[in-house]
C-alpha cells in the first residue's frame, strides 16, 4: 500500500471544495443598490413598520453616516463599497405556510442539501425552526406549542407590529444605534431577524433555532436578533448559517441582543459555517457582528460559538454583568483555513457585585489563514469579589498561518480574581506516531486530536449542534498536518 | 507655545551650536521631521492606550539646563554601590560629571557618548552601530534628534569586564522643569561579559521628564545583565525606550524594579537575530499613591531554536496605576522557539487599577508559547497560618508580599545590589524583617 503522505493530505484538503456550494434560483424582490434616507424609508415602509421604528432606524443612519469604519482589527480586506450593495432582498412568494407541503418545493430542497430536514428536526429534535432565507422569515414551527407556555418567537418585523411595547423597550437598549459602525449600519436597514421572549418563570421545553442562510447575489444580509428572557425565565437559542459559494463578497453585518432579566438564563450557540472563499482565497462572506447580552441580577448569559466559515470574521459575543451575582461564559472554536482570517474573542464587563465570568477560546489555524483572539476583562470598581478565569488556546498546522492573542485585562478593584492563560503549540509528531502506531491514519488522527483539543466547547453545545460542529471541525479541519 | 513647538525651534539653535560635521547629522534631522509628522503620542495610539503623557507635556519643560551644577559626592553616595568598586558614569543635569565618575579606556571603552561621536577613531563605530536597532516612533525619535550625551560603552571580543558599571543620572533641581534626553550606546563584543546598573534621580522637587534611549547590542556568546533601578522622587517622569539586538548564543537579562516616579513608561525591546538566543525580562513594581507604571515590552523572535522568558510581578497601593503592554512576536523562521510570559499582580487598595495586555502574535508552527496572567489578593489562608503562629498582621503581610516578588529577586546577580533592593523592597512596604531573601 503507497504511503500516505503529508503531502498527499495537503492536496486532498486543498481540493476539498465547499459542499454546500450551490445557489438556488428564487425570483427576489430586491432594492436598487446604494443607500440613503430614501432606502432607510423605504425598507421600513416595506417592512409595514410603525412610525417610531422608522425614526429609529434614520437616527442610526444619521450616526452610521459620521462613522468611520474601523481598523483596529488584526485582518486584512478589500473594504465593502457600502453604495454598491442592495439592503433589502426578499423571497418572492411571502405568504405564511401552515405544512411544509406548501413551500416552494425549491426551497425546500435547499434545505435539505444542507441537511435540514423540517420533518426530521419536528419529529426527532423537538426544534422549533423559524428559517430565514434572505432576510424574510418564511416558516415558522412549532409556534403552537409555544404560544401555550406564553413564549413569543417570531420574526423581528413580526414582533414590531405585534408586540411592539417589547419591541421598543428592548431594542437598541444593549447595543445602542451609535455603538459602532456596523451595529449602527444595522440599526439603520436590518431587514429581518428573530425575535423570542420568555415570560416569567417560563423554562422554554426546546431548543429555539434559526438557520439564516444569504441566498441573493451582491445582498447584503443585516439581521437582528433580540432575544427576551424575562425574570427567572430560562432559554437555549441556537444559530446556524450556510451560504452558497459565490465569487463576490458578502457582507454580513448582524446585531443581536440578549437581555436576561433577574434570575433568567440564557444559552446562545452558533454554528457559522458561511462560505470561506475559495482556497486562493477569492470571494467569501465578510462577517461583522455585534452581539452582546445583559445579565441582570442572578442571571446567566452562556455564549458558545463554532465559527469555521466566513472569509474575514470579526465578531465579540459580550456579556455586560450588570446584576449582583451574574454569570457571563464563552465557549469558543475558531477555525481558519486557506486565506481565511478571524478576529474574534469575547468582552466580560464586571459591573455588579460577586459576578463571575469563564472564558475559553479554542484557535485552530491552518493554510495561509490568520487566526486572532481579541478579549477584554474589565472589573469595575464597583465589582467587589468579581472572578474570572480566561483560557486561550491556539493550535497551528502548517507554517504559512498565524495564531495571535490580544487579551486586554482592566481591573480597578482589589477583591478581583482574574486568571488567563494562553497557549500555542502544535500537533506533537508523538501523538500522531502514537495514534498510526495503533492502526490510525493520520487524517483520522489529526480529526481525533483536534477534537480533543476542541471537547470543552463541544461539550457546551446542545446535542443536536454537537454532532453537526464535529462534521463541519472535520471538513475544514482535517489534515494539514504540522 | 506647547512643548512640542518649543522642541522644534530649540532644535534649530541646537544645531547651529554643534559643529556640523558630525556624524549624525543626517540622523538627527531625519529624526526631528519624523517627531514633527508624529508628534508625541496620545491615548489613541494602541500602545498609550492606558498612559497618557498630557499631564507631563503640560509643565513649562526648559529643553536645556542654562547653568552647570556641581554636587558632592557625601550627598549621592547613597544612590551608588558604594559597598564595591565600580565603574561609574555620572551625569548631572545631562552634563558629564567627571568628579563623580571612573571611566576607562584600557582595553576596553567606558566612556561617553559625546566622545565617541566628536573622535575620528571611533566613526567607523558610530556608523555600523548608532541608531540602527531604534524604532521610528516618535520620541525615540525625538531623543536621537536630541542625542548628545549618554554613556558609551564598547567591550571588545572575550573580554570579561570584571566590575559593575553604574550608569547613573542626577538631576538637581537648576531648573523649575526640565527635560532631559540621555542617549546610551553599549556595544558588547564577541564572548565578553558585562553587568549594568542604571539609574535616574531627582534630587530636588522640580519636575523632570526622562526620555532617554539605550541602544544594546549583543555580539554572538555575550552575556550581559543589565538592571534599572527606578525609584525617583514622585515629581520625575521617566520614558526610557530600550533596544536590544542579540546575535546568535547570546544570553540577555535585564531586571527593572519600578518603585518610585510619578510617570514611568518602559519600551523594551529585543530582537533575536541569531540562534540560540535568550532573553530573560524580569521586574518587580511595587507603587503607592498616584504613580503609574506601564511596562511595554516586545521580544521579536526572528531566528530559530531560541528562548525568551518574561516575569513581572507588581504590587499596587493607594490610587496607582500599572500597565503591563507586552508582546511575543514570532516570525515564521523562528520554529523551536520556547516563549513565555507572566504577569502576577496583586491590587492592595480599593483605588488601584491593573491593566494588562499580554499578547502574543505566532507566525511559526514549531513553537511553545505560552502566557499567563494573574489579579488577586494576598492568601487569606496563608496568612491566618502566618498569624497564627505569632506573626503580626503588617508583617505576615509583608512576608507575603517578599515571597510573591522572590522569584524575580534572586535571579539578581549582584549580591550588593540584591541587598540595596531588598531594602528598598522592605522600605516600600514599611516593615523591616530582618534577614534578606
Amino acid at each position: 500500500m503507497g504511503k500516505f503522505t503529508e503531502d498527499d493530505l495537503k492536496k486532498e484538503l486543498e481540493t476539498k471544495e465547499y459542499e454546500y456550494g450551490f445557489y438556488t434560483d428564487i425570483e427576489s424582490d430586491t432594492f436598487p443598490v446604494g443607500l440613503n434616507e430614501d432606502i432607510v424609508r423605504a425598507i421600513s415602509l416595506k417592512k409595514e413598520e410603525p412610525q417610531w421604528m422608522t425614526d429609529w432606524r434614520l437616527e442610526a443612519f444619521r450616526s452610521w453616516q459620521q462613522m468611520e469604519e474601523p481598523e483596529w482589527a488584526n485582518v486584512t480586506y478589500k473594504k465593502p463599497d457600502f453604495q454598491n450593495i442592495s439592503y433589502y432582498s426578499a423571497p418572492n412568494k411571502k405568504a405564511k405556510y401552515d405544512s411544509l407541503d406548501e413551500v416552494d418545493p425549491e426551497l425546500l430542497d435547499t434545505f435539505n442539501k444542507l441537511g435540514i430536514s423540517l420533518d426530521e428536526q419536528k419529529k426527532l429534535a423537538g426544534v422549533a425552526v423559524d428559517i430565514v432565507m434572505d432576510s424574510v422569515s418564511v416558516a415558522t414551527t412549532f409556534k403552537s406549542t409555544l404560544a401555550k407556555k406564553g413564549i413569543i418567537f417570531c420574526s423581528i418585523s413580526e414582533a414590531i407590529k405585534e408586540h411592539p411595547e417589547l419591541v421598543k423597550k428592548y431594542i437598541g437598549s444593549v447595543v445602542p444605534q451609535k455603538d459602532n459602525f456596523y451595529a449602527a449600519l444595522n440599526s439603520a436597514v436590518f431587514s429581518d431577524g428573530s425575535f423570542c421572549y420568555i415570560p416569567k418563570g417560563v423554562r422554554c421545553p426546546m431548543e429555539l433555532s434559526t438557520y439564516f442562510r444569504i441566498n441573493q447575489a451582491g445582498t447584503g444580509q443585516f439581521e437582528r436578533t433580540l432575544v427576551i428572557a424575562d425574570e427567572g425565565s430560562y432559554v437555549s437559542y441556537l444559530e446556524g448559517c450556510t451560504a452558497p459559494m459565490r465569487d463576490e463578497n458578502q457582507l454580513h453585518a448582524a446585531v443581536v441582543e440578549l437581555i436576561a432579566l433577574d434570575n433568567a438564563e440564557i444559552k446562545y450557540s452558533t454554528v457559522q459555517n458561511w462560505y470561506p472563499g475559495g482556497k486562493d482565497g477569492k470571494g467569501g462572506v465578510f462577517n461583522f457582528v455585534t452581539k452582546r447580552g445583559l445579565c441582570e441580577k442572578n442571571a446567566k448569559i452562556s455564549w458558545t460559538q463554532v465559527e469555521t466559515g466566513s472569509a474575514v470574521t470579526w465578531k465579540y459575543p459580550s456579556c455586560v454583568l450588570k446584576g449582583d451575582n451574574s454569570i457571563g461564559e464563552f465557549y469558543s472554536i475558531a477555525v481558519t483555513n486557506n486565506y481565511q482570517q478571524a478576529d474574534t474573542g469575547t468582552k466580560m464587563i464586571h459591573l455588579g457585585k460577586n459576578t463571575r465570568s469563564t472564558i475559553i477560546s479554542k484557535g485552530i489555524s491552518a493554510g495561509r489563514s490568520q487566526n486572532s483572539y481579541r478579549g477584554l476583562v474589565k472589573i469595575s470598581p464597583r465589582a467587589e469579589n468579581a472572578r474570572n478565569f480566561s483560557q486561550c488556546d491556539s493550535l497551528l498546522m502548517g507554517n504559512n498561518c498565524g495564531a495571535h492573542t490580544f487579551p486586554y485585562i482592566e481591573v480597578s478593584n482589589k477583591t478581583a480574581q482574574i486568571e488567563h492563560e494562553a497557549t500555542t503549540s502544535k500537533i506533537g509528531e508523538d501523538q500522531i506516531f502514537y495514534c498510526n502506531q495503533r492502526g490510525i491514519n493520520t487524517e483520522k488522527a489529526i480529526a481525533l486530536i483536534v477534537n480533543g483539543f476542541s471537547k470543552e466547547v463541544l461539550n457546551k453545545l446542545p446535542m443536536e449542534f454537537a454532532v453537526e460542529a464535529q462534521k463541519l471541525l472535520e471538513i475544514s479541519l482535517e489534515g494539514s498536518v504540522g | 507655545m506647547n512643548l512640542k513647538e518649543k522642541l522644534i525651534s530649540s532644535f534649530l539653535a541646537f544645531e547651529d551650536y554643534l559643529e556640523d560635521d558630525s556624524p549624525i547629522h543626517d540622523l538627527r534631522n531625519t529624526a526631528i521631521k519624523n517627531f514633527e509628522v508624529k508628534g508625541f503620542p496620545t491615548k489613541k495610539d494602541e500602545a498609550w492606550k492606558y498612559t497618557s503623557l498630557n499631564s507631563l507635556l503640560k509643565e513649562d519643560l526648559s529643553v536645556f539646563p542654562k547653568q552647570e551644577s556641581a554636587i558632592d559626592f557625601k550627598d549621592v553616595k547613597k544612590y551608588f554601590l558604594h559597598e564595591i568598586d565600580t565603574y561609574k558614569i555620572v551625569f548631572v543635569d545631562g552634563i558629564y560629571s567627571s568628579f563623580l565618575s571612573s571611566t576607562t579606556h584600557e582595553g576596553m571603552d567606558i566612556c561617553l557618548l559625546s566622545a565617541a561621536l566628536s573622535k575620528d577613531k571611533y566613526k567607523p563605530i558610530i556608523e555600523n552601530y548608532f541608531n540602527k536597532v531604534v524604532k521610528e516612533d516618535s520620541l525615540t525619535s525625538l531623543n536621537t534628534a536630541f542625542a548628545k550625551e549618554g554613556a558609551y560603552i564598547f567591550i571588545p571580543k572575550n573580554k570579561e569586564v570584571e566590575k559593575p558599571v553604574e550608569i547613573i543620572n542626577f538631576y538637581t533641581g537648576s531648573e523649575a522643569a526640565l527635560m532631559l534626553q540621555p542617549r546610551n550606546l553599549i556595544i558588547v563584543g564577541e564572548n565578553a561579559h558585562i553587568q549594568i546598573i542604571e539609574r535616574h534621580q531627582s534630587l530636588s522637587t522640580n519636575a523632570v521628564l526622562t526620555n532617554a534611549v539605550t541602544e544594546l547590542f549583543c555580539e554572538k556568546r555575550s552575556m550581559v545583565d543589565y538592571y534599572k533601578i527606578q525609584n525617583d522622587l514622585p515629581e520625575a517622569s521617566l520614558i526610557d525606550n530600550t533596544y536590544i539586538k542579540q546575535e546568535r548564543d547570546s544570553v540577555c537579562s535585564l531586571h527593572t524594579f519600578s518603585f518610585g516616579g510619578k510617570l514611568t513608561r518602559n519600551n523594551l525591546n529585543f530582537y533575536q537575530w541569531g540562534e540560540h538566543c535568550n532573553s530573560i525580562l524580569k521586574g518587580i513594581t511595587i507603587l503607592e499613591e498616584k504613580q503609574h507604571v506601564d511596562h511595554n515590552t516586545l521580544v521579536h523572535h526572528i531566528a530559530p531554536n531560541c528562548e525568551s522568558h518574561q516575569d513581572y510581578k507588581g504590587i499596587f497601593d493607594d490610587s496607582s496605576t500599572g500597565v503591563f503592554n507586552g508582546k511575543i512576536l514570532v516570525e515564521r523562521e523562528a520554529q523551536k522557539l520556547d516563549a513565555f510570559q507572566q504577569n502576577n499582580n496583586i491590587l492592595i487598595s480599593d483605588k488601584a487599577t491593573i491593566n494588562s495586555k499580554p499578547q502574543l502574535e505566532i507566525f511559526a508552527d514549531d513553537v511553545k508559547c505560552s502566557h499567563g496572567c494573574t489579579i488577586g489578593q494576598l492568601d487569606e489562608d496563608a496568612l491566618f497560618y502566618l498569624r497564627s503562629r505569632g506573626i503580626g498582621q503588617k508583617e505576615a503581610r509583608a512576608l507575603l508580599m517578599y515571597a510573591f516578588a522572590n522569584n524575580v529577586l534572586e535571579s539578581v546577580k549582584i549580591p550588593e545590589l540584591k541587598k540595596r533592593i531588598n531594602r528598598l523592597i522592605a522600605r516600600k512596604i514599611g516593615v523591616s524583617l530582618g534577614f534578606d531573601l
